[in-house]
């Protein structure tokens, strides 16, 4: 090839057009990711229109063409086991909902704290709260004493310790101490504190309840919205709030009308992810729900039958099923999330 | 007021000084419940995890009964009879283990030394020995391992999944962010396409994969059949199946990387590119110097969220091939929770510290070293 065609083909006629032969390529890529992206989709949609036989005797790819769809997989999980299915789907959508508001608006209220106010605890006093906390389970663990007793018992001796010696200690914690703290208990993995949470739960009989996965969603999901909107927040100019605030506005209403709607973008991308994140939660929910309070993707998870093996035409329907509200939200959030999570990131 | 029920209908006056109130401690009610739920949700299980890190508990009859045994559960991870389950098979160093092992004893020596020349802070030095030891320990693992020619253990395959994963995810998922910001039709379509599977349930994704990757009913059994491996199963396989195990997750989480990416990239201002194409910058040249110094902050906090669910990976080997064949597909956090359905709580709680214990230096090294240093600075 010479020179010239080579020119034609690979450099851009004007600034915002691109040159033919690199757009074939950047189309070619992008068309090849999208493939790669639908087929599996595509393939558990088709699947939850098999028959059993379709699908154990090899591969069929077209409705209609190769097999006879059939709508057997979603009579069966909406016709006879409609009640079963339709309480793990409101499980689902009440603790995921819930979960995602309360740690959004904890998390975005503890990080607009972080941003905006200085914090100062002492180290010794933290240090101290620690010990006498650890003091207060290993009174529980080793020696039986009821925990109601020894929490209280903890609460207040370190109340008295603190008022009496938290003065003589010098060293202080600041914000970013706080919240590196907070930030880096999304390290923990659920599965180091899953049998304690459990056992926490089972003392307060809570077990299997909406209100146990509820908070330890909430939880699990603060450190995230706390980091991502910490950003935000900072990135927005303060003279905005002072000028609020000389003019008789609360600091929880410049937090309301001010601060949040300026973050739109951030809090919506944040949502959406915490959203996904509760919705699509498997380890945990197997460990705190047993029955009442099973969701989703424990029932995705119970397709797999034993001895029957596994029932990958129900399970398909499942796992579509599940897409929908997540789809919904996002359709919701769109216009918003196209600013971008972490965007604060790139102006702090 | 209503009689016998003063508080029950408060008088405007009290509700001027509630909300008065809020307002003075402003500071403290904005703060404390993020503070108390996560102190309640992270003191007690870290300390009860740790009891049972260091206990044995026996279940017997519907009662259990609890004996400390100080680091004997760790001794047995590290040491013991589950030493080969851990960490791996140790017989000796070949050649490349050898050759690897003083070339990252050397790279920390360098780093130490050349961090020692410079200023040093009590607390710089104490993380860094962290950063160090740990690195050395890793390093001689595969070392030992890996490149002598003998199976590892969880940890390898977990920081195989880190590492491996998350960068192949990194990469790909910048790359077609850096696609879609060009100026071509159809960007809102591959953006939308593009997001779809973060929102699948990982144990969906677990199920569709193992469909996807069945050779004899599988949609690409011809492919299989044709290729005359139509007997070849993936999970039989350990590099096979380990591979197959970060398609899976990367499929999965590409579009994160993608979407953050895509949002920093368009943020970029305009000006600044097309200065550079007038000035007749390569678009390797615009990238490398305008694009990527802007976007670095965001691509290192994303990398680093990335990292910190990866080294909790569990949802994917264990749906896809249930940590076989063997051990080879097996993360950290399977393994605890294979300990624990086999009611060894001890050992359970004990891997799932040691997964805190190597999440924490490497997470926080990165934090310290990567994110703070070079980008923020």
């Amino acid at each position: 090839m010479n020179r010239s065609a080579m020119q034609w083909l690979f450099e851009p006629p004007s600034i915002r057009d691109m040159a033919p032969g690199t757009k074939v390529i950047v189309y070619a890529i992008l068309t090849f990711w999208t493939a790669f992206v639908l087929f599996p989709i595509y393939w558990v949609l088709i699947t939850s229109f098999k028959s059993a036989i379709d699908v154990n005797s090899g591969p069929v790819y077209l409705p209609f063409v190769d097999f006879q769809p059939s709508l057997h997989a979603w009579k069966e999980l909406f016709v006879f086991d409609f009640w079963d299915t339709l309480s793990a789907y409101v499980n689902s959508l009440i603790i995921a909902l819930s979960a995602t508001a309360a740690s959004v608006i904890i998390g975005s209220m503890a990080s607009y704290a972080l941003a905006r106010f200085e914090y100062q605890p002492r180290f010794g006093v933290v240090f101290m709260f620690v010990l006498v906390m650890v003091g207060a389970f290993v009174a529980v663990g080793r020696y039986g004493v009821d925990w109601r007793l020894s929490c209280a018992a903890g609460v207040a001796v370190f109340y008295f310790l603190a008022r009496a010696l938290g003065r003589h200690f010098k060293a202080r914690l600041g914000n970013g101490d706080i919240l590196f703290w907070m930030i880096s208990q999304r390290i923990l993995a659920p599965i180091v504190v899953v049998v304690p949470i459990y056992m926490m739960f089972q003392q307060v009989s809570l077990l299997d309840t909406h209100i146990a996965i509820i908070l330890t969603y909430t939880v699990i999901n603060l450190p995230i919205v706390i980091w991502l909107m910490y950003d935000f927040f900072t990135s927005i100019p303060i003279d905005l709030e002072e000028c609020a605030q000389l003019d008789g506005a609360t600091r929880f209403g410049v937090f309301w009308d001010i601060v949040l709607p300026l973050s739109r973008s951030g809090l919506a991308a944040t949502t959406l992810l915490v959203m996904i994140l509760s919705w699509n939660e498997y380890l945990l929910a197997l460990f705190l729900s047993t029955s009442r309070a099973q969701t989703m993707p424990i029932l995705v998870a119970a397709m797999n039958a034993g001895e029957r093996g596994i029932l990958w035409w129900s399970m398909s329907v499942v796992i579509i099923v599940m897409i929908i509200p997540v789809v919904i939200l996002a359709i919701i959030l769109q216009r918003y999330i196209s600013k971008g999570l972490l965007l604060g990131a790139v102006k702090g | 007021m209503r009689p016998g029920t003063p508080r029950a209908a408060p008088s405007i006056g009290a509700r001027e000084r509630l909300s008065d109130w809020i307002d003075r401690h402003s500071a403290q009610v904005f703060i404390w419940p993020a503070v108390i739920m996560i102190l309640v949700f992270s003191i007690f299980p870290l300390v009860a995890s740790l009891i049972m890190a260091l206990s044995r508990i026996r279940f017997r009859g519907g009662t259990y009964n609890v004996r400390f045994v100080w680091f004997q559960n760790f001794e047995k991870q590290l040491f013991g009879s589950e030493q080969f389950h851990f960490l791996g098979t140790f017989n000796g160093l070949g050649l490349l283990g050898w050759a690897v092992g003083l070339a990252v004893t050397l790279l920390i020596a360098w780093l130490a030394i050349s961090y020692l020349r410079g200023p040093v802070t009590a607390v710089g030095l104490v993380g860094r020995l962290f950063t160090w030891g740990l690195s050395l320990g890793l390093g001689w693992l595969f070392a030992a391992t890996l490149f002598s020619g003998h199976p590892f253990g969880t940890l390898g395959t977990t920081l195989f999944y880190v590492f491996v994963g998350c960068g192949l995810q990194f990469v790909i998922g910048l790359a077609l962010a850096f696609l879609c910001s060009l100026p071509i039709r159809g960007r809102t379509f591959f953006r939308v396409v593009f997001f779809i599977p973060l929102m699948i349930t990982p144990i969906g994704v677990g199920y569709a994969f193992r469909m996807m990757a069945d050779t004899t009913k599988g949609p690409f059994s011809p492919v299989w059949q044709w290729a005359g491996l139509g007997d070849f199963a993936w999970a039989a396989d350990a590099w096979a199946a380990r591979f197959f195990i970060v398609i899976g997750d990367s499929w999965q989480w590409i579009p994160f990387i993608f979407v953050v990416m895509l949002a920093a990239l368009e943020s970029v201002p305009r000006d600044y590119v097309e200065a550079a194409q007038v000035d007749g910058a390569t678009s390797w040249e615009i990238f490398k110097d305008i694009t990527w110094p802007q976007v670095v902050p965001v691509a290192a906090t994303v990398l680093l969220i990335r990292v910190i669910e990866a080294f909790k990976i569990v949802d994917l080997p264990n749906i896809m091939t249930a940590g076989g064949p063997g051990i080879a597909t097996e993360s950290m956090t399977l393994h605890a929770l294979f300990a624990w359905r086999s009611l060894d709580l001890g050992q359970s709680a004990a891997v799932a510290y040691l997964l805190l214990f190597v999440t924490v230096v490497t997470c926080v090294s990165f934090f310290n070293l990567v994110v703070l240093r070079r980008v923020r600075a």
